[in-house]
């Protein structure tokens, strides 16, 4: 387990410096001004040009700008914005933030999720199994976006049950309704997974064993199949986090989140390139830790699973 | 699995066009053929479903709205627009209601279909053949060829697609002069950077399973090229999870185009589509909710259409379901 988690933090480095650097040459390297509309509608000034060209290193050739910009990714600097801001400040105040609201979308989509997923496959095309499936269907078919303004509208404002805002404080109160638009689109496949891995444990030779050793049906279904069934449900969260981060932007966005989701439409709108960089870097570096957490735990989840 | 004959092999890439966008228009199966190839039976398994049928109607109506919008529209033009009637509710006049500019929301709801079918077709067929590409030479050669690609896929893999989107269109501003088909390929562009590499890893297993079959032996023992061998057996035998892939993918990338118009980066006015029209709506969702409703309500339908089209292929390709 300690071997497998070493070799696995090392195979890690060059996706990490692959990503970044694709990252950095996304946003730097490609045609295209990065100053454009940064000094209102007219050209910016040459000097202007000439001293964030300076700051930003964009004379150098991409592998020294990225050498660069590597090097004090490593000391922890981020850079700074184009208002002079270090990057890394503007992450460590709405991390937080995201971090509760993520936090409580996953709570949402394990619960219901998984709950809706047992009940469906428990009643296999009955009325609660169609249930299931055409609701996530059409979930699955919305962009949150959509859905965001939906649950905006129906219960923050016509219903007025949940403040269709978020204040600068962002209580779990607060939260709950963005959270629910968050966790829509993995509830709904985290509960079409449940259902068909249930579906197809409950038809499986161990279950029929226990059940014929005079198990009663509730032991059978909660100490062997459902747990069973879970192990690649798990790794479902896990994957999806990046779905989760790239969601938050979206969800953040509409309504007036100051997370890092926020923060990110708010630096696109105002094109603070620096910015968009450092954040979708620390997005990309969670994302991948989060994948690899998850790698690890498989093996306590699954005892048949052995790392070698 | 039997291995498709040499004729139904060649016509291999039309097929896979057809069944990832025109869902309605498969090639017909040979009528008696005894010995019938995946294909055929997945097309005859295709015909009866009932998911297929609402799904290929519901695209052939998308398809309508995208090549021949005025055959929706009465004759309006989605750039015809009167202020004084701006944000009227829905009426007899004006079915969806008027926009802010006094533009009929209907009308520009059709015409916004092209711009989204667009972008979510040409997504699809760059990354499908893109990945595809890289996963059969990655999974027929292995070795170090494999483990090379595969952490380059890995590398791309690792950049959400929604994140991804942004860094390009970020530094892809638009210019003054939008044209719609620069703005589509510019969106396209954004998804295909990052959207290829699920397309490669499903391409590259299936691959790895036909790899050592004993019709691909018997083709190499009978001296056949690497080119003939991938052409001929390899690929027709392990495209269905990437044509299953594709078609679910197609609703996903539509979907994402609306996401990204929305966050103002993707298509951009005076481009017409149903993101860039959400976009134009939000500050005004509390007064005319109806500017948002309707577009949002073409959209999903679209992305529900490609994703229940994909169902039905994948239950109809795999014989396992069967």
């Amino acid at each position: 387990m300690g071997r497998y988690t070493i070799r696995r933090l090392l195979q890690m480095i060059p996706v990490i410096i692959g990503t970044t650097f694709l990252i950095y040459a996304m946003v730097w390297a490609l045609p295209g001004d990065p100053f454009a509309g940064k000094c209102g509608d007219k050209p910016c000034p040459a000097t202007y040009i000439a001293e964030m060209n300076e700051k930003f290193n964009l004379q150098d050739p991409l592998p020294i700008q990225y050498g660069k910009y590597l090097v004090n990714l490593l000391q922890g600097n981020f850079g700074e914005s184009f208002s002079g801001r270090p990057v890394w400040d503007e992450i460590a105040q709405a991390f937080p933030v995201t971090f509760r609201l993520a936090l409580i979308a996953i709570v949402i989509e394990i619960i219901i999720g998984i709950g809706a997923g047992i009940l469906a496959a428990l009643n296999r095309g009955g009325f609660l199994d169609n249930l299931v499936l055409i609701s996530t269907l059409i979930v699955i078919s919305i962009p949150v976006f959509v859905i965001g303004f939906l649950a905006q509208f129906t219960f923050g404002i016509k219903l007025g049950w949940f403040p269709p805002t978020v204040g600068p404080d962002a209580t779990v109160y607060e939260l709950i309704l963005p959270a629910f638009v968050l966790a829509s689109l993995s509830l709904a496949y985290v509960a079409r997974l449940m259902r068909g891995n249930l579906t197809e444990n409950l038809r499986a030779d161990y279950v029929r064993t226990a059940t014929s050793k005079g198990l009663s049906r509730r032991r059978v279904i909660g100490r062997h199949a459902v747990r069973n069934s879970l192990i690649p449900v798990v790794t479902f969260i896990g994957a999806d986090f990046g779905a989760l981060l790239g969601g938050a932007i979206v969800t953040e966005g509409i309504f007036n989140i100051r997370g890092i989701g926020g923060l990110l439409y708010l630096s696109i709108r105002t094109r603070e390139g620096a910015t968009v960089v450092g954040v979708v870097t620390v997005l990309v570096l969670v994302f991948l830790l989060v994948n690899l957490l998850v790698d690890i735990l498989y093996g306590a989840i699954d005892p048949r699973i052995r790392y070698e | 699995m039997s291995d498709p004959n040499a004729s139904m092999a060649a016509a291999a890439p039309e097929t896979v066009e057809k069944e990832t966008y025109l869902g309605s228009e498969l090639p017909p199966a040979p009528g008696k053929d005894r010995s019938r190839s995946l294909w055929s039976d997945a097309w005859r398994e295709l015909r009866s479903s009932k998911i297929f049928i609402i799904s290929a109607v519901l695209i052939v109506f998308f398809l309508i709205m995208t090549f021949f919008p005025q055959l929706m529209t009465f004759g309006k033009s989605p750039t015809t627009c009167d202020l004084t009637l701006s944000r009227q509710a829905p009426s007899s006049e004006a079915w969806f209601g008027y926009d802010n500019n006094g533009c009929d929301v209907y009308t520009r709801t059709i015409y916004g279909a092209k711009a989204s079918i667009l972008v979510g077709v040409f997504a699809t067929l760059f990354t499908m053949f893109l990945g595809g590409f890289i996963g059969v030479i990655a999974g027929f050669f292995g070795g170090w060829v494999d483990s090379i690609l595969s952490r380059v896929t890995d590398i791309f893999f690792a950049i959400p697609l929604l994140l991804g989107g942004i860094l390009v269109l970020t530094s892809f501003p638009s210019g003054e002069d939008t044209n719609l088909y620069t703005e589509v390929a510019k969106v396209v562009l954004a998804l295909g950077i990052l959207g290829w590499t699920s397309m490669t890893r499903i391409m590259r297993s299936s691959v790895i399973q036909v790899r050592n079959a004993d019709f691909v032996q018997a083709a190499r023992a009978l001296g056949a090229k690497n080119s003939r061998i991938i052409k001929q057996h390899v690929v027709p035998n392990s495209l269905a999870p990437l044509i299953v892939l594709a078609t679910i993918s197609l609703g996903g990338y539509i979907g994402a185009e609306a996401t990204l118009s929305f966050l103002g980066l993707g298509l951009q006015p005076p481009v017409i589509s149903w993101g860039t029209m959400i976009n134009d709506a939000q500050p005004y969702i509390r007064v005319a909710p109806f500017m948002l409703f309707f577009p949002a309500l073409f959209l999903s339908i679209a992305v529900l259409s490609f994703i229940m089209l994909g169902d039905a292929v994948r239950e109809a390709l795999d014989p396992k379901l069967r």
